[in-house]
């Protein structure tokens, strides 16, 4: 009986092909999708530890891993004066010495429990990770909790980590990318503390010292200012158990870093050349003051964007790349902080092309102020609205997602509740959006290129004053040193 | 965002750095204690046309992956013709017979879909990630562009990749620093006729050359279902999956079959020392060594001779070089698998103030170190457990590279079947001490290997030099 179902089985699928093969599918129009499936995403779980350092928690099963992260609000936004970099090189030294392990200690014990930690400060908050197999969490969370508490930025570390970033710096000279961040960032901000980067510069590592370390561990690395954030596979108890065992007895005030003010919008249109002799291709950034991530336009400013540079099918890769072929690649994004970062159009174009990519850009800013049509609008809406369940898959993505939850304040239902507001966006929110955030008539430019073979041209487009620059006016400290001081 | 479409070789590093492992829930493992069976179950069958279909359920967010391998790379392109490969995967999204040029990637946004294609020397791949409520629409471009791409092929299309394909190369290679190292040391390391001879990128000339002609034939020649395999993978139902894959896919025309390549394996008998100039500060020293194919003999040890030597602040070179003497930024060492051979590679960059041939001296002496004790039982069981652990990181995540779609298609395009996570992974758990020494003794041979020096323009003093021959006693 069985046998006879199979071959009976077998029968009926090798008909169903031949008969597909004769009856081709009707290929005249493109299945239109279903209903966009829901996000179920598992409860965000929340407790507190006994020195009320709050925790939130997504528990998943799928594969033996966990991640922990411990949230600082304090990023390098909260750099003290003339110390920019401060709060990067803090996180890079955290793993250098903690506890009473030395740095060589602490890298062989996470390495043989097939763990990671990483540490790292945006403007807005510094997150130290930790990824484990679930099996080993408990001995990683022993360590990993003296590398957030317990960093002893033993001296001869701290040397180690000063050489490698003023090497960093140099090896910047040969990236035009890092140039133009650089640049970028002055160019559209000048002396707020937006118009660096968040690795400060090489007179701060030059001068920087343990004591700085230590002032900047104790006003940021607190109880009161911190959150911890984990995802994977150990259930909420357990978790509790070991978070307590490890980070329970954490105490100290810290400080509560200070506001970062409001920046001012770039004044009409400024036009900064970098040269660099025999550059194959000219990084064009194009850009100005955006919007803090608190601002009721998020949802409207994500599909207007998306509409420009946001996603393949985009304006401007379709014009850049798929219409004129000038770069790979061209793309726009709105930088969220706590205070309006920025907004910025990129590409690397190609180094005879560039007056004409410079034109296309601002054609692209420009147009963006012309009413949208409707599959467009759709399009931008569903892509961001569609794939937004992706980014729930991973321990890792969980986790991040946590952590943007508690250093912007979003609420509760702000991960269900995403696909509807951006179902809300109308034309008219991006036709506003357009008027406010992306008019062309002030934008900064920067262009990091060949100067003799691109100047001329960009003059000629009469976009605004052209200023030009060398590498070391942008990235400081005059040439570099022929010799290092330290080495033979 | 995505500002890019093509990863050259990105799948082809993820195999080198992370194995390929994958499988479905094994909170099993830690039970038992020791290395649990993995499992991925799957669902396997071929279409008529020759077609190999994959299905694998998994249920964590409602997305599905369609990803389909081609078994051809640039290890198949003709004299003149470098890059073509590639240059064919961009036109792959530019339309088929029923699919306007612009509509590939519209109507994939539109549903809230995102796409990509990579190629390496041995295959290209294509994926699309989208809602579970779109896999139809994914079945349809793919299954439309398998058919019917010629249909709507016109010079202006290859031209127009072409701009970006340059742009590509130019972005990638020629405005990064030491971005030409790389075809530099394969240039070298495999002769003229060998197929990894030239860059997957191709060169400018051979890219100029392309025309519409060469479309077709490549068309006909590697685009059939027969030499391909797609996996479905994710939120689906497979019987539903199958009856859909069978709507879109069947009607497909078998095309030519493809012979294997079968070149005369590449063996360097020499040691090859070789300058160049570049835009750059810093001087660095690159080592290539031709080694073993994936999954063959010797591949895993040299994966797990790779970490040791280079992975985390204790290993070798890291040690020495960076933290103890601090005369090197940065070291790596890696095994790049791939089907006809593999490459060992050391990278080195040197400090301001310090040489190449003192690089080469330091590196010299922790390799002959390796090959003259085995290494601590502590260093390969740090590599091994790191291995463990990204195999669980490569099971998280189902479509994009290196996605379990992806790596289903890696093990069947590596070793003929979807579920050979066991005999990979057993692979490493099997390795001793002595097997890392023996696989540094037996393939990392001083006369038998590219030495390339980078270094600023202008500095060629600060090139490695051979060592002075040693004296007789």
């Amino acid at each position: 009986m069985r046998r006879r179902e199979l071959v009976a089985a077998v029968l009926v699928s090798a008909a169903s092909a031949a008969a597909l093969l004769a009856q081709a599918p009707d290929r005249s129009r493109a299945p239109a999708p279903g209903p966009p499936p829901a996000l179920k995403l598992p409860a965000i779980q929340k407790f507190e530890l006994s020195n009320r350092v709050p925790v939130l928690f997504i528990e998943t099963h799928k594969v033996p891993l966990v991640e922990v992260a411990v949230v600082l609000r304090s990023g390098a936004a909260a750099d003290p004066k003339g110390k920019p970099g401060l709060a990067n090189l803090t996180a890079v030294m955290l793993d250098r010495g903690a506890g009473s392990r030395s740095a060589l200690e602490l890298s062989d014990e996470i390495d043989h429990l097939g763990a990671e930690i990483g540490a790292s400060a945006d403007w807005d908050e510094t997150a130290v990770a930790v990824g484990v197999p679930s099996e080993r969490l408990g001995p990683a969370l022993a360590i990993f909790s003296d590398v957030v508490r317990k960093p002893t930025f033993p001296a001869e570390e701290l040397e180690r980590v000063r050489k490698e970033m003023l090497t960093t710096f140099l090896q910047w000279r040969d990236e035009p990318e890092a140039i133009a961040r650089v640049a970028f960032a002055r160019a559209i901000y000048g002396d707020h503390a937006y118009g660096r980067v968040t690795e400060g510069n090489e007179a701060f590592v030059r001068s920087v010292s343990r004591e700085d370390l230590e002032r900047f561990h104790r006003a940021a690395f607190a109880p009161g200012n911190a959150t911890i954030v984990a995802a994977g596979d150990v259930t909420a108890a357990n978790l509790k158990t070991l978070l307590e065992a490890s980070f329970g007895s954490w105490s100290g005030t810290g400080e509560k870093p200070p506001a970062v003010p409001e920046a001012q919008q770039v004044k009409g249109r400024s036009i900064w050349i970098v040269d660099v002799p025999d550059a194959a291709q000219s990084e064009i950034r194009v850009g100005r003051v955006g919007a803090a991530r608190s601002t009721p336009d998020f949802f409207p400013m994500l599909v207007a964007n998306t509409m420009l540079g946001g996603s393949f099918a985009s304006r401007l890769n379709m014009n850049l790349r798929e219409a004129h072929g000038y770069a790979y690649g061209a793309s726009s994004g709105f930088d969220f902080r706590l205070s309006a970062g920025p907004f910025y159009a990129a590409a690397a174009v190609q180094t005879d092309k560039t007056s004409p990519a410079l034109a296309e850009f601002f054609k692209e800013l420009e147009g963006m102020r012309k009413p949208v049509g409707e599959d467009e609008l759709t399009r931008a809406r569903n892509y961001l609205a569609l794939r937004y369940p992706r980014g729930f898959e991973t321990t890792g993505q969980l986790a991040t997602r946590l952590e943007a939850k508690v250093v912007y304040d979003l609420p509760d239902d702000y991960f269900t509740s995403y696909t509807d507001r951006i179902a809300k966006v109308t034309a008219a929110d991006v036709a506003r959006i357009a008027a406010r955030y992306i008019d062309p008539s002030s934008a900064a430019v920067v262009v990091v290129g060949d100067r003799r073979k691109i100047e001329a041209g960009i003059r000629a487009l009469n976009l605004g004053p052209v200023r030009v620059f060398t590498v070391d006016q942008i990235l400081g400290g005059g040439k570099p040193r022929a010799q290092d001081p330290k080495s033979k | 965002m995505r500002r890019s479409r093509t990863a050259l070789a990105a799948v082809g590093l993820l195999l080198a750095t992370l194995p390929a492992f994958s499988a479905e829930p094994v909170a099993a493992a830690s039970a038992q204690g020791g290395h649990a069976k993995l499992e991925v179950p799957y669902t396997e069958f071929t279409l008529p046309n020759g077609l190999n279909v994959i299905l694998h359920e998994d249920h964590t967010v409602p997305a599905v992956c369609v990803d389909v391998w081609y078994y051809v790379g640039s290890a198949r392109e003709k004299p003149g013709r470098t890059g073509f490969a590639h240059l064919f995967e961009h036109i792959m999204f530019e339309g088929s017979k029923n699919v306007k040029q612009g509509e590939f990637d519209r109507l994939l946004e539109t549903a809230g879909g995102d796409n990509n294609g990579s190629t390496t020397e041995d295959r290209t791949d294509y994926w699309e990630n989208v809602p579970s409520s779109s896999l139809e629409l994914a079945l349809f471009v793919e299954s439309d562009r398998m058919g019917y791409l010629l249909d709507v092929m016109s010079p202006a299309r290859v031209d127009q990749q072409r701009d970006v394909v340059k742009n590509e190369r130019r972005e990638s290679f020629e405005n990064r620093p030491y971005g030409l190292a790389s075809i530099k040391l394969s240039e070298a390391l495999f002769p003229p006729n060998h197929p990894y001879h030239w860059p997957v990128i191709g060169s400018m000339e051979d890219l100029t050359a392309a025309g519409y002609e060469d479309v077709a034939n490549f068309f006909k020649s590697y685009y059939g279902p027969n030499n391909a395999s797609l996996v479905v993978a994710g939120d689906i139902d497979s019987k539903e999956a199958r009856r859909l894959v069978e709507k879109w896919f069947s009607d497909v025309p078998r095309g030519s079959r493809v012979q294997p390549m079968a070149p005369a394996p590449a063996v360097l008998y020499e040691e090859k020392r070789m300058t160049m100039e570049d835009r750059v500060q810093l001087p660095r020293l690159y080592m290539a060594w031709i080694t073993p194919p994936h999954l063959h003999p010797g591949d895993a040890a040299l994966d797990v001779l790779s970490e040791i030597l280079a992975s985390g602040k204790n290993s070798r070179l890291y040690k020495r070089l960076v933290y103890d003497l601090q005369v090197a930024q940065d070291v790596s060492a890696v095994q790049q698998s791939q089907e006809l051979a593999s490459i060992f590679q050391i990278t080195v960059t040197a400090r301001q103030g310090h040489d190449l041939s003192e690089m080469e001296k330091l590196v010299q002496e922790e390799i002959d170190r390796i090959k003259n004790e085995p290494p601590k039982p502590r260093e390969v069981e740090r590599a091994v457990n790191q291995f463990e652990a990204s195999f669980y990181q490569a099971m998280e995540k189902v479509g994009g590279f290196g996605g379990k779609a992806d790596q289903l298609n890696a093990y069947v395009f590596a070793a003929g079947r979807p579920d050979y996570y066991n005999e990979d992974r057993a692979r490493y758990l099997s390795l001793d001490a002595s097997d890392v020494q023996s696989a540094a003794k037996r393939y990392l041979r001083d006369d038998g290997r590219v030495v390339l020096s980078v270094v600023p323009a202008g500095k060629t003093s600060l090139a490695a030099r051979p060592p002075a021959p040693a004296k007789e006693k």
